[in-house]
């Protein structure tokens, strides 16, 4: 993975973000909210240029985004897999599930795979308990998984 | 702030089963200090007359008992409330707190014994009092541990942090630096700069006032006394020492002796004792300074007043070496607006280093010249580059008013039953003028009797510019230049001077000249001072020990320093010479490393 590079076009997105929240600092999680959906995840520079704008500390935006386990700064694969973990997901064997996943990815838990077309998560609980074990990948919803459906799905996503 | 009064209205609470009356707003901590109840606590900090308090309710020592509440409270952000009955001592309380203190105990290294902190640690006292005697280990429990970071300056081994997160109040909101923030969270959280990268690479001007407030030995100062105690046992040097004004007015403190007294000649016979070849005062490099800087102002002002219209007004002061890398990194446009002239420091290492070398006959490489400084920052200004002659600096090593006191500790001199000696001649003469750089609006007040002088021709009646004195965190006076009025702006500690800068920038204040120091009351608050704990009174006695000492010389005036007067005969000329700009002032370097 090469490492990411601030482009200007970047810069407008990142300015433009913070614009539409009047450059308010205490905006700060929405702002990183809408910067990790632009970029899929939060590295070092973009954290640099939202303090900047918002005229607050890296260390602050840094401490912001360590904290909250949402945001993340390595990126994610093209398609990011996330593994529910709450407790009804949990006692209908989601781990079984997930270990599959791990197994045929060869990737650990926050990991991605060296063609960047997957990455791997644990979330907790996605209200969708009805469902369980519930997965995710992007934006679609697998539920009633079980460890053997798991190959299938990862076929079917060709690129 | 709570505390800030809003009503005086008093209210009546019950403490420890003593009626009190409080005024509305108070807290119960406050309510019980008032009252001779010294509740503990590890992260609850408060500088009376310096606008600092760190109040995150974090590390739950400081908990009461409140009668009708279920819980305990900590006292420290609980408001006082009319009728309240409190208990601050209860058993239930006390055990509370014991818990409290030996989680703390689990992760936290125990090497007591050879830690730097050791004596001076608000954990291990409180430890101490409340009488821990044992820590419960859970077999093969996890403890927190990160990788320690050494700057030039300061050491930080976030192994022994509690997160007290004083620091962090400090770095960002005193000092508005922003070097330093909680990162991660539960068992990995740590006070770090961004990405956790060293503090060399962080916007960090190394002012240290982390240190000075750091409950445990998390933050530390570098340490650099093994070096000096090398240099004094090679025959081959020559060792000399120079001694910062503010560190006279404190180094008493480290002996047991009431904060504001004036240890000068103990002192100098305790380097002597050491075995330093010369004992020297950075007073006579202070003095040097208002030369050159003063005379600088004047030009500036006679040109401004001339109507040159490219000339930089106000004049920065720039004896201050945090606030130098502070202005380096967030005000990269105005580095020409600084006085060029070096800090006092660096101004008698260069004169030391080149002329007294040459004086003795030796090579600038066998004269090994350390200085004694109240400050963390020195540490890491005597290290730039542009301060070394082939790789030789001007000054070797730096140590803080704390490490020479171990020193003397270390050398078995009883400081206390020493004799008062005086400096040796020719670079510790100094005037009263020199020895006020060591608090808040001395060096614009030291500037200001020699600039009057050399403006007006006039000789000054009246040397005391008490205007310019004070605890405020930013002051402003109008002096009378024989109908010339010079306006004069004050600030310490770094958000003050950001205010100042950032009032000037939108057209609010209008200076001549401005003094900046980072630390609070100026140098006698600095990072290598004896640790205050949280008593600004402290400060307030280093700062008129400071003005007792100025009043107490014959000669209160830099130009009329014999000596100086002779080094500019015999070597430099005169201020602002070829020579004098080549070894006494220096340039500055945009940073901007966030």
């Amino acid at each position: 993975m090469t490492a990411f590079k601030l482009q200007e076009c970047h810069k407008k997105t990142i300015e433009d973000i913070c614009n539409s929240y009047n450059n308010d600092p205490g905006d700060l999680i929405k702002i990183l909210h809408k910067c990790q959906t632009a970029f899929g995840y939060l590295p070092e520079d973009v954290q640099r240029v939202v303090a900047k704008i918002l005229n607050i500390s890296v260390a602050k935006v840094y401490g912001v985004v360590t904290f909250y386990s949402f945001f993340t700064m390595t990126p994610k694969g093209k398609h990011a897999i996330s593994v529910c973990m709450g407790t009804a997901c949990y006692v209908r064997g989601a781990e079984k599930v997930l270990d599959e996943f791990k197994e045929q990815l060869k990737i650990k838990v926050g990991g991605v795979t060296p063609d960047g077309k997957f990455s791997l998560d644990c979330l907790r609980c996605v209200g969708a308990c009805g469902l369980a074990p519930v997965v995710l990948i992007g934006d679609k919803v697998y539920g009633r998984l079980e460890a053997y459906q798991v190959k299938e799905i990862l076929d079917s996503y060709e690129d | 702030m709570f505390n800030n009064v809003l009503f005086m209205e008093k209210i009546k609470i019950t403490i420890d089963n003593k009626q009190v009356e409080v005024s509305k707003g108070t807290t119960i901590y406050h309510a019980a200090k008032a009252n001779g109840i010294d509740i503990p606590t590890l992260c609850y900090l408060k500088l009376d007359h310096l606008n600092i308090e760190n109040r995150p309710g974090g590390c739950r020592v400081c908990v009461v008992q409140i009668e009708g509440r279920k819980n305990l409270a900590p006292s420290c952000s609980t408001l006082c409330a009319d009728g309240m009955v409190v208990y601050t001592n209860k058993v239930r309380v006390l055990n509370a707190r014991k818990t409290v203190l030996e989680l703390i105990l689990s992760d936290h290294p125990k090497e007591c014994l050879v830690c730097s902190s050791s004596g001076q640690c608000d954990l291990q006292k409180l430890s101490q009092k409340m009488g821990i005697r044992e820590i419960h280990a859970v077999e093969n429990a996890e403890m927190s541990t990160y990788r320690k970071d050494y700057s030039p300056a300061l050491r930080r081994d976030m192994d022994k942090c509690i997160m007290c997160r004083r620091c962090e109040t400090i770095c960002n909101d005193v000092q508005t630096v922003g070097a330093l923030s909680a990162v991660n969270r539960g068992f990995m959280s740590v006070v770090a700069p961004a990405f956790e990268q060293d503090l060399v690479d962080s916007p960090c001007t190394f002012c240290g006032q982390c240190v000075a407030v750091c409950p445990t030995g998390a933050l530390t100062p570098f340490d650099d006394t093994a070096k000096v105690i090398r240099a004094l046992a090679d025959p081959t040097k020559t060792v000399i020492v120079q001694t910062a004004p503010a560190v006279r007015a404190a180094l008493g403190e480290e002996f047991g002796l009431e904060p504001g007294t004036l240890v000068t000649g103990k002192m100098v016979s305790a380097l002597r004792t050491m075995g330093f070849d010369k004992v020297f005062d950075t007073d006579f490099a202070a003095d040097l300074t208002i030369m050159e800087e003063g005379t600088e102002l004047l030009n500036r002002i006679s040109k401004f007043l001339n109507g040159d219209k490219d000339v930089k007004l106000p004049i920065l002061t720039s004896c201050c070496p945090a606030w130098v890398n502070f202005f380096e990194e967030n005000y990269p446009t105005m580095l020409d607006v600084p006085s060029t002239a070096r800090s006092p420091q660096q101004m008698f290492g260069s004169i030391a280093k080149n002329y007294f070398a040459e004086l003795l006959g030796i090579k600038r490489e066998d004269l090994v010249v350390i200085s004694v400084m109240p400050c963390l920052a020195k540490k890491y200004e005597c290290q730039r580059e542009e301060f070394s002659t082939n790789g030789n600096p001007d000054v070797d090593y730096s140590i803080s008013t704390r490490e020479l006191a171990s020193l003397i500790r270390f050398a078995n001199i009883d400081f206390n039953s020493l004799s008062e000696e005086d400096f040796d001649r020719p670079l510790g003469e100094s005037t009263g003028a020199a020895v006020i750089f060591g608090a808040t609006g001395g060096v614009i007040e030291a500037a200001v009797r020699t600039a009057y002088e050399l403006y007006t021709g006039k000789k000054l009646t009246k040397v005391d510019f008490k205007e310019l004195r004070g605890l405020e965190g930013i002051r402003t006076a109008t002096l009378d230049f024989n109908g010339t009025p010079i306006h004069i702006g004050i600030a310490h500690q770094l958000g003050n001077a950001r205010k100042l800068l950032d009032g000037i920038r939108s057209g609010m204040y209008n200076f001549h000249a401005i003094e900046i120091m980072a630390c609070p009351g100026g140098c006698i608050g600095g990072a290598g001072q004896p640790l205050h704990h949280g008593d600004s009174s402290i400060i307030q006695a280093r700062f008129d020990a400071i003005y007792r000492e100025d009043a107490s010389k014959t000669i209160r005036k830099s130009h009329e320093n014999p000596y100086i007067i002779k080094l500019y005969e015999d070597y430099l000329g005169h201020p602002m010479s070829e020579k004098a700009h080549h070894l006494l002032h220096t340039k500055y370097f945009e940073k901007n490393k966030n």
